[in-house]
């Protein structure tokens, strides 16, 4: 017997099969439709390389994972989420003033990560915030606040104007490849317990960009660097 | 059956009986010189239009209309041919959080698909999002080593199946990945997870001792091979410890080979191990070609990659 193997490129110098392709069309046309159909307006343009150590756009990834998740987290659990962190290198697109679409959620948010909620101890806060002084980059956070000096020696750290309490237990909302481990956030493990919402990230921006009708973050004072 | 027709094959079935395993030999003899065509996907992951001519990393390829007139054509030159994909058919496009895998499936039944096995993402839409879609896909879903018995989707998915193309005999068996902490429990439900290598061992077995298959293919979503866990089960690994697979098609590491990788057996045998990325970029083909007697050990074989 005689064995030859190979691997045959799906190119363009194909031809196209009409018959298929007119199968998929309708479809298509169906799946454009909605994903252009516009949910809100955007003030400006927000790209995550606009700011130092926080980003209008990062802003309003961790608030919204916030916002929308907290009730789900409340509803379930009776706690309320005290802060949020997600990866700046998982903000994928700018978005673009003018239209927001459901297009923006999923260029924005391709990947289909979910929230998760952390309950983490204040000392692995502490390691949390060791990341990001460590990182230097606008790693989406929200309720956390964090003030260096020009050194990137901490100077103040808190959480819904409180300071880091180590013995307490903090609910930290995230997304379920970060917990993992992704970007090097080890510091999730080890934790007291973990709150699976079956909540995608998409789906929290989808359900916000439909609920609101401008988009208008901003850089603040969350993570910012004294200067000398 | 009309009763001359019962008769005729009755006395030809005992014909062969009676004088044995010589003329089943020779009856082979005459039979002509055969060649199976095997083309394959994996991981396509509802990448049904091709990359746009702006894409980053694979602008122009792919794209499900285009595969469809290169399966046709291949077909047409050679219609002993089976078309196989190792899953992860679902979850990467808005098409399959719009449809649920609906398009998917309908378009490789359109493609005239033979079998598929179940990868970690078919699990996105959980066991009962899979079990909904069932009815879109005129092809066979094959897994050994899950066991769907506790699930909505129990006797939907086979082990294996076997393909008669001109006389040849060709199993295909199914494995797929570990569940647990690659999905979530509340998708995959009660899905059982065996171990994927005694799964093949037995298949093997089945597919060449008991019903005598000319060709053992194995579809896998196991991964190619993982460097920095060498413990984990994979598609090298798998081919090393198993004899009589012919052909393992693997996925999930969305791995992309310069050529099908030719992999010794437990018993020293050359077979190949091939994977072709992700995507639909690439369509994977391996072809067969069999002596007048259908033996290939006898004469042994060449492997041309």
């Amino acid at each position: 017997m005689r064995i030859e193997g190979k691997q045959i490129s799906i190119s363009d110098s194909l031809k196209t099969n009409l018959e298929i392709e007119s199968f998929i069309k309708p479809y298509r046309e169906h799946v454009n439709k909605e994903l252009d159909s516009v949910l809100a307006y955007a003030v400006d343009t927000y790209s995550k390389s606009d700011g130092e150590l926080n980003t209008a756009i990062g802003n309003l990834f961790a608030d919204v994972i916030f916002e929308q998740s907290n009730p789900v987290f409340k509803q379930r659990t009776g706690k309320d989420i005290d802060m949020v962190i997600v990866n700046h290198g998982g903000i994928r697109s700018i978005i673009s003033k003018g239209n927001v679409t459901t297009r923006t959620a999923y260029v924005i948010m391709p990947f289909e990560n979910s929230v998760v909620v952390v309950a983490l101890k204040g000392s692995s806060i502490n390691k949390l915030i060791d990341y990001l002084l460590e990182d230097k980059r606008a790693h989406p956070i929200s309720k956390l606040k964090i003030v260096v000096d020009e050194d990137f020696n901490l100077k103040k750290a808190s959480i819904n104007n409180k300071p880091i309490d180590t013995t307490k237990t903090y609910y930290v909302a995230t997304n379920d490849y970060l917990y993992s481990g992704g970007d090097s956030m080890t510091f999730f493990q080890p934790n007291d317990s973990l709150y699976i919402l079956n909540y995608k990230i998409r789906s929290a921006f989808l359900d916000y960009f439909a609920k609101v009708d401008t988009i208008n973050p901003v850089i603040d004072d969350r993570f910012i660097k004294l200067k000398k | 059956m009309k009763r001359r027709d019962f008769i005729q094959q009755t006395t030809a079935a005992t014909a062969l009986v009676t004088i044995g395993g010589l003329t089943l030999q020779s009856f082979k003899l005459s039979s002509k010189t055969a060649k199976i065509t095997i083309l394959h996907t994996n991981d396509v992951h509802s990448h049904i239009d091709p990359f746009g001519p702006d894409d980053g990393r694979n602008p122009n390829k792919g794209g499900v209309a285009r595969r469809a007139s290169l399966v046709q054509a291949i077909r047409n030159e050679n219609p002993n041919t089976l078309l196989l994909d190792a899953g992860d058919i679902f979850q990467g496009t808005p098409y399959f959080n719009y449809y649920g895998g609906e398009l998917e499936f309908k378009l490789m039944s359109k493609l005239k698909y033979d079998a598929a096995t179940i990868g970690n993402h078919d699990f996105d839409n959980g066991i009962d999002g899979l079990y909904a879609q069932l009815p879109h896909a005129e092809f066979a879903f094959l897994s050994a080593n899950y066991d769907f018995s506790n699930t909505i989707m129990d006797t939907h998915v086979k082990p294996y199946k076997i393909f008669n193309k001109s006389g040849i005999k060709i199993g295909v068996f199914g494995l797929g990945i570990l569940l647990d902490g690659l999905v979530l429990k509340d998708l995959y439900k009660e899905t059982v997870y065996l171990d994927p290598t005694e799964r093949a061992q037995d298949m093997s077995r089945i597919l060449k001792e008991d019903e005598q298959c000319d060709l053992v293919i194995c579809l896998s979503h196991l991964g190619y091979h993982y460097s920095d866990y060498p413990e984990r089960p994979s598609d090298l690994k798998l081919a090393a410890s198993t004899k009589d697979i012919d052909l393992i098609i693997g996925g999930h590491t969305h791995t992309f080979l310069p050529k099908p990788t030719v992999v010794k057996n437990s018993l020293g045998d050359n077979m190949l191990v091939n994977q072709v990325g992700c995507y639909g970029i690439n369509l994977g083909r391996i072809d067969f070609y069999f002596d007048s007697d259908n033996n290939k050990t006898a004469n042994g074989k060449s492997i041309i990659v």
